[in-house]
């Protein structure tokens, strides 16, 4: 079965879409390669995406991530040039999350490094019945 | 490998972390390509089959509008076929001409009622809560194999 994956790059990234690009050519796979400003379009055999999906992450690793897309590349009902321009849906998603990639890039990052995470504030909980009782009776009494 | 629900079904972020750890993220895009090679329909998710009502009656009454009942023929099978979930709450873009703050609700419900493990956490503001959210996630993850 045919399979469809976004390569997005972390704005932090060092890694071009070219770059990706050329990484997967010189894997030889069947693979429909689509450079966009965000990443790469990979399209092919699920057998081969996975195997360029394992191969393109570890070129930065934390700063490379990948989605599944439902539309192949280019598909007339969501490509741009079929449709007179505009944003495709789904691009929001993308654009929203892309502004928080370089955050969770230094979560991974961190984490790769083996650091424990930041001692976190005390987790936000609901008073307990004594402790409501307690609130009323001090706020009306 | 369990399958992991995440909310919003479009997140990259979650799917790619729940991927990292070698489970399988179910994400809505899947579903929207088994519609995609399906024969017969000029521009899914947006046609539906006569099917697809049907799947969304299971979920949301006739009464309900008529967007949850289609949101909801594409998560519900999500929903049944998830074995953990991990949620974003109160985030803007499940919102608006994306989304449906009625089906983020339904959805939320039920995941919380079948009873299967569920993370909810927010999208991270700085560097430290970044910090937080990958490692909470991981422990998630870890957690469930």
């Amino acid at each position: 079965m045919k399979s469809t994956k976004y390569v997005v790059t972390s704005p932090d990234s060092d890694v071009l879409p070219s770059d990706i690009a050329l990484r997967i050519y010189e894997l030889g796979l069947e693979i429909n390669v689509k450079e966009t400003c965000f990443g790469v379009i990979i399209d092919g055999e699920e057998e081969d995406v996975s195997a360029t999906v394992e191969e393109v992450r570890k070129m930065d690793e934390s700063n490379i991530f990948i989605k599944d897309r439902g539309f192949s590349p280019g598909d007339p009902r969501r490509c741009r040039g079929h449709r007179g321009g505009g944003a495709r849906p789904g691009f929001y998603m993308m654009q929203h999350e892309s502004e928080i990639l370089p955050l969770i890039s230094r979560g991974l990052t961190s984490e790769a490094r083996g650091e424990d995470p930041p001692a976190g504030v005390e987790a936000k909980r609901r008073p307990t019945l004594e402790e409501l009782e307690a609130m009323i009776n001090e706020e009306f009494s | 490998m369990v399958k992991v629900m995440v909310y919003p079904p479009t997140s990259m972020i979650l799917a790619d972390l729940v991927e990292r750890k070698g489970h399988e993220a179910l994400v809505v895009s899947k579903e929207v390509r088994k519609k995609v090679v399906t024969p017969g329909l000029d521009s899914p998710p947006l046609n539906m089959t006569p099917e697809d009502p049907k799947k969304g009656l299971k979920y949301a009454a006739v009464d309900v509008p008529s967007g949850v009942r289609g949101r909801m023929a594409l998560l519900g099978p999500m929903i049944e076929e998830a074995e953990a979930a991990i949620v974003i709450k109160g985030d803007d873009c499940t919102l608006g001409c994306t989304g449906c703050a009625r089906t983020n609700e339904l959805t939320r419900f039920l995941l919380k009622t079948k009873r299967i493990p569920l993370l909810e956490l927010e999208y991270p503001e700085d560097e430290v809560e970044a910090k937080r959210f990958v490692f909470k996630i991981r422990e998630f993850l870890e957690g469930l194999s």
